[in-house]
């Protein structure tokens, strides 16, 4: 018995010897050279997911791409601004009124912001806000289904660049003009820029239910551009941050002309107070011309409505509620840290990032310490609001995301870096190159309350000899770093669509489970939605003729259709009767001048066509949608315009037992 | 009351779960199925385990002929009468006839689920075999026989891409249990008699 416990003892403490080795060698692996391998950090194995979402947007391809980080790997592009041959967006009659505006139907953006909506200043992960720059418009993407779901145009404006950021709660979500322009726009010398053109900040009330968009007003700002823009939080949320350039207000030549200040503005903006004096009556309603255009997820389809009106507000008329923060050189980036007492402009021309302090703005503001005022608007003592200044960090500073530990990341494009920085002390703890002339970078949730601090992502515009070439036009990139570490880490370069401006990130366990899989046929509102078999039909009204079609694994219904004539309009109703995830089908017939459709399960979609020839048209399935996909076709017979063949339509019938004249 | 007759009336209830829990479970395993197809048999309908499986399932077995899954079918109206009735029965025998009874009621119910699976089997029997002649895909045994694909009864089997489970769900716990009750009261029923004699 004795000797049995002496053996156990010892055995025992074998075993401690062993795991206590085992704990050294773990140890000195975390901290050993050959502790990290990048390879490894951003490898997602085979059906794995990834960690986080990156929302991306496409700059000039009016897109915004969905990937994964850390691999890196394009998951869907969801068409916003641009029109999309593949998905039929803008091509198919129901989405067509997404592109309405002003100027008639625009086929094309420039998206560049895309911003998630937000909760108590920290992602809630429910849509997804971005910009068009040129016409100015805003987007809401809707993240059940990764689909854009309403456009809104913004009036008095022009260059939506400063757009569109959302207020800690999603109470409003921003655009602001880049342009000065006539307001409204009027028949006007161009030499007669100075003091006549305005720059109109716009804030978009955000339905709580829907995350729909109306207008409440615009803020009729002096002729600068403004840039960019961050909302408060904490105790500065209540107010909005715009950067300012080409406060000298040149109409000409900008690159010499908007540079001679010293310094431009941060205009800083109470819209808490502004949104009170509107609602109180102030402001004044001006005639306008905007589309407001909105998709419904149950009739599958979209609906414009122009509207005539906008409230705007004279920035003199609300004392107290603006003031200009004298930034260096002409700043890009207005970013406010996680606490929201830092505000940091990037003067894109200077060595330096400024930060302002809010809570010195508010003191300064309060003692009256003024340097002068533009406009009405009063000019703050530099010196009374500035925190700080990261010294010499590189050049060309841009823009600036937070790691929520203490730490500013900020994008240098002159000299091709990420930097980062510490806060309170501004020292420089590391920098990155990146490959080559970085814009702005992201850290998931690095604009919020909340920032997810273990990737930043900086977004280039020139690569290069980065990748195997593809003649003069070179992909732009994304690289991805790891941030955990006191220095940074390049992990990964990977090429994006378009050019990507800007990203929203947000971990991916806040919205996968949300995502739908399909349309439930039930729901579908559709008015040409054939919903079975049974409600399947061909009618003609005059020169129209409407199908109403079925598609399910593997038919069409119907697969046969005469009495179609040459010159009549023919709307294909398409209705996908499946109710199984991911089983999409697509189709199109010979000589439709427009895209295919790609129907999603319980979704209906038309597209039209004019047969101008006599013959017997094919159509097909053009999704790869099962074993018997080749056989998922059909045809439409096209008589003379002189014939008179009556519409007839049919599914699996056998041969010859019609008659015919 | 005596024990044997509370245990004979708890056992008649039970299979009542079978109005609430369905009978038996039909799953579908496939690799482009990571949530596998389901089918919950209850004694009144058939049930999809996840929105729109049935008709997936109908969708698939149409390649290779088999019929659609009915919405319907008359056991639908007799298994619930069945049940309704048997239970009756069983709660009768357990308030006023003697202990003997019980054990009576248990091999009318193991008689009557017997039949139930007999059924069933001709059912599946009938699914799995009788093909549409004009089938998509039409597949033979190593003998050259037609390639029948019924679920198995009990168990598991492969059928072409698909794994098919078939096993009992909640309902049929709940039949069992009522049946075995029903002769475990028996046998209390026959001690407490002997008691009675006895003393
Ligand atoms: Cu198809």
């Amino acid at each position: 018995m004795k000797n049995t416990s002496k053996i156990v003892a010892g055995l025992f403490s074998v075993a401690m010897l062993f795991t206590s080795c085992n704990n050294s060698d773990s140890s000195t692996k975390s901290n050993g050279a050959l502790s990290s391998s990048a390879a490894e950090k951003v490898y997602v194995a085979p059906g794995e997911h990834d960690e986080f979402y990156a929302f991306i947007s496409g700059g000039f391809s009016g897109q915004l791409a969905v990937y994964g980080l850390p691999s890196g790997r394009l998951f869907k592009v969801i068409p916003v601004f641009s029109v999309d041959a593949e998905k039929a967006y803008g091509f198919n009659e129901e989405t067509k009124p997404m592109l309405n505006t002003s100027h008639g139907f625009i086929p094309w953006d420039d998206a560049h912001h895309p911003d998630i909506s937000q909760t108590a200043g920290e992602l809630d992960g429910r849509y997804v806000y971005i910009n068009g720059n040129n016409t100015p418009r805003i987007a809401k993407i809707d993240l059940t289904t990764f689909e854009t779901t309403e456009i809104i145009e913004i009036p008095n404006s022009a260059g939506n660049h400063s757009s569109s950021y959302v207020t800690e709660n999603t109470e409003y979500v921003v655009a602001g003009t880049r342009f000065g322009v006539p307001v409204p726009q009027r028949d006007i010398s161009i030499k007669e820029y100075k003091g006549n053109f305005k720059g109109a900040l716009s804030f978009i009330k955000v339905d709580q239910e829907d995350g729909g968009m109306e207008i409440d007003f615009q803020i009729l700002m002096p002729g600068f551009d403004y840039d960019k823009a961050h909302p408060g939080r904490g105790d500065s949320h209540g107010w909005f941050f715009f950067t300012t350039y080409n406060t000298e207000e040149a109409h000409t030549l900008l690159e010499v002309n908007a540079s001679q200040n010293d310094k431009d503005f941060i205009a800083a903006v109470n819209w808490q107070k502004i949104a009170e004096y509107v609602k109180n009556g102030g402001g004044k309603k001006m005639p306008a011309n905007y589309a407001h255009n909105v998709y419904d997820e149950h009739t599958h389809s979209a609906t414009s409505t122009m509207k005539k009106e906008v409230l705007v507000v004279d920035p003199t008329e609300v004392p107290g509620a603006f003031y200009f923060l004298p930034t260096p050189k002409s700043p890009h980036g207005c970013d406010v840290d996680p606490s929201g007492e830092y505000i940091v402009g990037s003067g894109k021309l200077s060595a330096d990032v400024t930060v302002h302090s809010f809570s010195k703005m508010i003191k300064a503001i309060e003692d009256k310490k003024f340097a002068g005022e533009a406009y009405g608007i009063p000019i703050l003592d530099f010196e009374a609001i500035h925190a700080g200044s990261v010294k010499q960090a590189g050049l060309g500073p841009l823009h600036t995301e937070f790691d929520g530990k203490g730490y500013g990341y900020t994008t240098f494009f002159i000299s091709s870096e990420v930097v980062k920085w510490k806060l309170g002390t501004w020292e420089v703890i590391d920098r990155k190159p990146t490959y080559y002339s970085v814009g702005h970078l992201m850290i998931p949730g690095g604009n919020s309350r909340k920032p997810f601090g273990k990737y930043a992502l900086a977004m280039n515009k020139i690569t290069k000899d980065r990748y195997l070439p593809t003649g003069p036009e070179v992909t732009q990139s994304a690289q991805l770093y790891d941030i955990t570490g006191e220095k940074m880490e390049l992990l990964l370069d990977f090429p994006t669509i378009g050019e990507p401006h800007y990203a929203a990130g947000i971990p991916a366990d806040m919205i996968k489970g949300k995502s739908k899989k399909l349309y439930k046929l039930e729901d579908n509102k559709h008015p040409y939605a054939a919903l079975s078999d049974a409600d399947t039909k061909v009618v003609r009204d005059g020169n129209t003729v409407h199908i109403y079609m079925t598609m399910i694994r593997s038919h069409f219904s119907p697969d046969n259709i005469e009495g179609v004539k040459v010159g009549d309009k023919v709307y294909f109703h398409v209705t996908n009767l499946e109710q199984d995830y991911d089983v999409p089908h697509g189709v199109s017939i010979i000589g439709a001048n427009t895209s295919e459709l790609l129907i999603m399960p319980g979704q209906t979609e038309t597209f039209a066509w004019e047969p101008k020839q006599v013959g017997v048209w094919p159509f097909y399935c053009t999704d790869f949608c099962s074993a018997l996909h080749q056989e998922m076709q059909g045809y439409v017979r096209v008589s003379p315009k002189s014939s008179n063949i009556e519409l007839s339509w049919s599914l699996g019938e056998d041969d010859e037992d019609e008659d015919e004249e | 009351m005596k024990r044997s007759r509370i245990i004979m009336i708890i056992g008649a209830l039970l299979p009542l779960g079978l109005f609430i829990f369905p009978l038996w479970n039909i799953t579908l395993e496939a690799p482009q199925y990571p949530i596998p197809l389901g089918m919950n048999i209850y004694i009144n309908d058939f049930a999809d385990a996840n929105p729109h499986d049935i008709k997936n399932i109908n969708i698939m077995n149409h390649y290779v002929g088999m019929k659609y899954i009915p919405d319907a079918i008359p056991e639908f109206k007799i298994f619930p009468a069945g049940i309704l009735i048997s239970s009756f029965i069983g709660l009768i025998i357990g308030f006023k006839l003697n202990f003997k009874w019980f054990l009576g009621w248990f091999i009318l119910m193991i008689t009557l689920s017997l039949a139930g699976m007999y059924d069933f089997y001709l059912w599946e029997h009938d699914y799995g075999h009788n093909l549409d002649p004009k089938a998509i895909m039409k597949f033979t045994n190593a003998d050259g026989t037609v390639m029948g694909f019924q679920p198995p009864l009990f168990g598991t089997r492969d059928i072409l891409n698909f794994k098919a489970h078939s096993y009992p769900r909640f309902g049929a716990l709940f039949l069992a249990l009522g049946m075995g009750l029903s002769f475990l009261s028996y046998f209390i029923g026959k001690k407490e008699s002997r008691q009675r004699v006895a003393t």
